[in-house]
């Protein structure tokens, strides 16, 4: 029961990117096509993930017992990038098909904050491993939610006639403003 | 121009790294609830950038080509922590506030891109105003987004009561409002250029994380055939 709570807090009541303001690079970037969003929705996913994992596992057998709570930030963000080209190596030799939708992708993801935020939000709130890994997933399966949402409406907004001054960034950050505010009702939820 | 002058213009008006770049998005967003705050990590981040762009800058002939990705991570991993630690113990208050999003300033496309396009091929002076100039344009764009926020969400800056308490609409100092007020200001910014600047920002954005990330996997490969 608990570790459906945790999916359902971390997709969709503290949503990563429209209330926690985590890979809103990525967000803002990659959401010109449906497609495109879902792929790196999928990536994010995957990385996460596992991800989450290892750095728990690190940070209970490693980090913890040798008192180098500190250095947790170094050792997460190499970890991450280290992570992103096994994953991405593995998955060029296992299955090329998954590769050949997400390679793209893998590389884009060292740098989205999300991953590294998951990590460090997991040691704050004292999860153990499989909380840690459900936490990971739900927190990507939010911001796949989040992205391919936007990524919708930006598809219908392309024939719009809008404003000069609001072309591009600022009318993808009124289209997010709107998500944000109907994201806000799952903070209604009593669970 | 100065050299040196022409460095913190171009970081505060020309390339502005939150208005004109869209780098930097998380912190932007995430921490302005108030002025006090935005202005904070706005410090701290500048803080990071000048000793990183320094550091970079002197050890530029030193890093081989083929792992600097990694070792610029390294380096501003290891800064950060000393921010980290630094606020955690004098300004506890600000500690707590910005939360997660301080040791996040590791992955500030800012700090990378700056490492990346400048203080690798620059001497360490001139790469110092660079990361001031970058840095203050942040910490300005940080502390309009935190004031108006605050003035709309909560009728204050920094603190002192500007507006009668019930004239304040809360939904701006929550997430919605950070996307609206950015909306606002980004678009107000394009139509005092009057030139469409827009599309192009949603691509620099996007053009930095795919620049670091798949930078970072070239090297990577590299390294795995050597």
């Amino acid at each position: 029961m608990n570790l459906i709570l945790i999916i359902v807090t971390t997709a969709l009541i503290n949503n990563v990117v429209l209330s926690q303001f985590l890979g809103i690079c990525s967000f803002l970037g990659v959401s010109r096509q449906v497609k495109t969003s879902a792929s790196l929705g999928g990536a994010v996913i995957f990385v996460m993930t596992i991800a989450s994992a290892v750095a728990s596992l690190l940070y209970t057998f490693v980090l913890k017992p040798l008192d180098l709570d500190y250095l947790k930030t170094i050792v997460f963000i190499l970890v991450i990038a280290a992570l992103v080209q096994i994953v991405e190596m593995f998955l060029k030799k296992t299955s090329p098909a998954i590769y050949k939708a997400l390679g793209i992708f893998l590389p884009l993801i060292t740098t989205n904050c999300a991953v590294l935020g998951v990590a460090l939000t997991n040691v704050q709130n004292e999860y153990g491993l499989v909380e840690s890994v459900i936490a990971g997933f739900g927190t990507a399966l939010g911001y796949t939610i989040a992205i391919v949402l936007l990524a919708s409406i930006r598809e219908s907004l392309d024939e719009e006639a809008v404003p000069v001054p609001f072309q591009g960034a600022p009318l993808v950050l009124l289209a997010a403003t709107l998500m944000a505010i109907a994201f806000m009702g799952f903070s209604g939820l009593s669970l | 121009m100065n050299p040196y002058l022409e460095r913190i213009y171009n970081g505060l008006i020309k390339e502005n790294p939150s208005l004109v770049l869209m780098l930097g998005m998380c912190p932007t967003l995430a921490v302005t609830t108030s002025a006090t705050n935005g202005f904070g990590m706005g410090a701290s981040t500048m803080a990071v950038l000048i000793v990183s762009n320094v550091i970079i800058s002197l050890l530029r002939k030193l890093i081989p080509d083929e792992v600097r990705l990694p070792a610029e991570i390294v380096i501003v991993a290891s800064l950060v922590t000393i921010v980290e630690l630094v606020t955690q113990a004098y300004i506890p208050g600000l500690y707590s506030a910005l939360g997660i999003f301080i040791p996040l300033i590791v992955v500030n496309c800012i700090i990378l891109g700056r490492a990346e396009a400048y203080a690798l091929k620059n001497p360490p002076v001139l790469s110092a105003f660079d990361g001031l100039g970058m840095g203050l344009g942040f910490t300005i764009a940080l502390t309009v987004l935190g004031s108006v926020r605050e003035l709309l969400g909560a009728g204050s800056i920094f603190g002192i009561q500007l507006l009668p308490e019930n004239a304040a609409v809360g939904i701006f100092i929550k997430a919605p409002g950070a996307f609206l007020v950015l909306a606002f200001i980004v678009a107000i910014m394009n139509a005092l250029k009057m030139k469409t600047r827009a599309n192009k920002m949603v691509e620099g954005c996007d053009g930095c994380c795919a620049t670091c990330g798949s930078a970072g996997g070239c090297d990577s490969k590299k390294e795995g055939q050597a």
